[in-house]
């Protein structure tokens, strides 16, 4: 068998790929904070209630209405999206103006509200979400069997993620947007609505949290605490990473999993600390962040 | 006197006053738990308040405090105001090591960071030994004070408590009042500046930060004492949340801001714990309320609308 480190190379392996996948999830999170970061400068601490609003939704759509999988990949988000849009409105335009603080304390009071009803309405303990028809099985790929599902969350995740890059930074709607997030005035004297950027914006953000957590709902089970245990792991991975580049926090989020994967064989109960204990050494050595400009 | 303004020596006055009926009206347990609070909630207004730092990571210096003063009382059967003294202790030590690598940030980087560290020391709660993991440190003694002041009679642990907290209030305001928190000031208002005019930034902010988890860690002890249990909830990052909202509630950057809060803080958790997640929905409506409407919070309106900074 062939070894890595003095470590049995296989399980190694295996355990790398599973975190892979909470790499995924990781990597789509920190996307949509960047993305509304750059634009609206506050730090959406609802991005993890919202996350578990695309899971809690998309187990409705299926409990309630009947819509399986597929309808509710693009159901949920845009579900999610319409209520940031809302959200987006009604408060957060109303504190641009203010320290960015206050943006952190307002997404944080929308989180609890968000999660509280949740526990309400659904209770502590996780329903489960069963995989889609077709993504069931699992595929041999020799040092392990991995599951059809979890594969297509890496791979769907990947695609997301390239394809949100490829639309920040290859077309006129993102050469718009970074515009904006470079000087928002002089872009509205030329005629773009930014306000209206700004919440569509967030919209997107917020529907790329909706659709990590209906990709969520299979693996981890639909639960109303699940977003909060992942916000404070993906805030650390944008710590990391920096704010500074969208590729930057994909390839952070991607890592960070696979580093997780890593120490849970190595070491396992040092999984949970892993990533806290990278950003200090991050912060300690490149204060910016990996990927981030210098302040 | 001591920077108290004739109004605030009024505020005062009447705050010791219903200090020292309070337990004759209510249930003096539930007194404490307010004061324990309402001493962290202050601890937590020096860095917001006073250099505009958000830590969203206290509830781990608190929570330390407590677990270490828990530990202390049973395992090693220290007196009542050495525990308190080693959870000040405590969380003076965390504060300079996070608070180290907190400040190398500015604004929400720096309260993404303490909110991380905070996590860290959650998963270090759940997993040391010394900590009891889940089940938390069950039982502690009511250390006698001096070792030989029974704290047993819960009038008499409420004065324990009630001198902390006044000590602790007092010694904040004598701090944000000195010469080292009028810098204090300055770099909230405008750091650059306070940089152009030779004052060591980072050092003023350290050492802010150091006193105010420090006093939260002797806050967290002074918890552990009078329930006689260290658990994980005070750990938790909704515990940081709630010292948050506890002190915008109250009103950030006043002197009385952040007991108000407390006290309708715990309140409110008292009445509507029957109702279960109720609570985290109703803080959550405060929170968004709070940071839509009044800003000031209770107290800040208060004095704005008598004209008075109380």
């Amino acid at each position: 068998m062939l070894s890595i480190l003095g470590y049995n190379a296989g399980p190694l392996l295996a355990q790398s790929i599973l975190g892979l996948i909470n790499g995924a999830f990781y990597a789509l999170l920190s996307l949509g904070l960047a993305v509304i970061f750059g634009l609206l400068n506050i730090i959406n601490f609802a991005h993890g209630a919202l996350y578990m609003l695309g899971a809690v939704v998309s187990w409705v759509l299926l409990n309630h209405l009947g819509l399986g999988y597929w309808p509710s990949l693009l159901l949920a988000p845009l579900i999610v999206g319409a209520f940031g849009i809302v959200l987006e409105r009604l408060f957060i335009s109303k504190l641009y103006k203010l320290d960015h603080l206050y943006g952190l304390l307002l997404t944080f009071g929308i989180a609890l509200i968000v999660e509280g009803l949740a526990r309400n309405e659904f209770g502590s303990s996780g329903m489960s979400y069963a995989v889609p028809e077709a993504l069931r099985g699992a595929t041999r790929l020799g040092f392990m069997i991995m599951p059809t599902y979890r594969l297509w969350v890496v791979v769907a995740s990947f695609v997301t993620c390239i394809a949100t890059w490829f639309v920040l930074e290859k077309t006129s709607l993102g050469a718009t947007l970074r515009a904006a997030t470079e000087n928002a005035a002089l872009v509205q004297a030329f005629g773009v609505n930014v306000p209206r950027l700004i919440t569509l914006t967030y919209g997107a953000g917020v529907a790329l949290a909706a659709l990590a957590g209906v990709m969520a709902a299979p693996v981890y089970s639909v639960n109303p605490g699940m977003g909060s245990n992942v916000i404070i792991v993906v805030f650390a991975v944008v710590v990391i990473g920096g704010m500074g580049s969208i590729l930057g926090s994909i390839l952070t989020g991607f890592g960070l999993g696979l580093i997780e994967g890593f120490t849970k064989f190595v070491y396992p109960q040092g999984s949970g600390v892993v990533v806290f204990v990278l950003m200090v050494i991050v912060l300690l050595l490149r204060p910016a962040g990996l990927f981030g400009k210098a302040a | 006197m001591m920077g108290f303004s004739r109004p605030q020596l009024v505020a005062l006055a009447v705050m010791i006053a219903v200090i020292v009926a309070a337990p004759f009206a209510a249930y003096p347990v539930f007194l404490m738990k307010v004061m324990c609070f309402a001493l962290f909630a202050c601890a937590f207004n020096l860095l917001i308040g006073y250099v505009g730092l958000l830590s969203f990571g206290h509830a781990a210096y608190f929570g330390m405090g407590c677990y270490v003063s828990a530990y202390a009382a049973k395992s090693w059967g220290l007196s009542a105001e050495l525990c308190v003294i080693l959870g000040f202790a405590t969380g003076a030590a965390l504060g300079a090591v996070f608070g180290a690598i907190a400040i190398k940030r500015q604004g929400i980087y720096f309260s993404m960071i303490t909110l991380a560290l905070a996590q860290m020391v959650y998963f270090f709660a759940t997993q040391a030994a010394f900590t009891g993991g889940e089940d938390g440190i069950q039982q502690v003694p009511r250390a006698p004070v001096l070792g030989f002041i029974s704290m047993q009679n819960d009038l008499a642990i409420y004065a324990l408590v009630a001198v902390v907290f006044l000590g602790g209030f007092l010694l904040i305001h004598r701090i944000i009042h000195s010469p080292f928190g009028q810098v204090l000031k300055a770099i909230r208002e405008n750091e650059p500046r306070a940089i152009s005019l030779g004052y060591r930034v980072n050092d003023y902010k350290l050492m802010a930060f150091v006193l105010s988890t420090g006093i939260a860690g002797a806050a967290g002890g002074l918890k552990s004492l009078v329930f006689g249990i260290a658990t994980l909830t005070d750990v938790t990052w909704q515990a940081s949340g709630e010292i948050v909202l506890t002190t915008l509630l109250g009103g950030l950057g006043t002197v009385f801001g952040p007991v108000i809060g407390a006290v309708i803080i715990n309140t409110l958790e008292f009445y509507l714990a029957p109702f279960g997640s109720w609570v985290t929905v109703t803080q959550g409506v405060i929170f968004v309320a709070c940071v839509m409407a009044f800003r000031r919070g209770v107290v800040g309106e208060l004095g704005a609308r008598i004209k008075v900074a109380l």
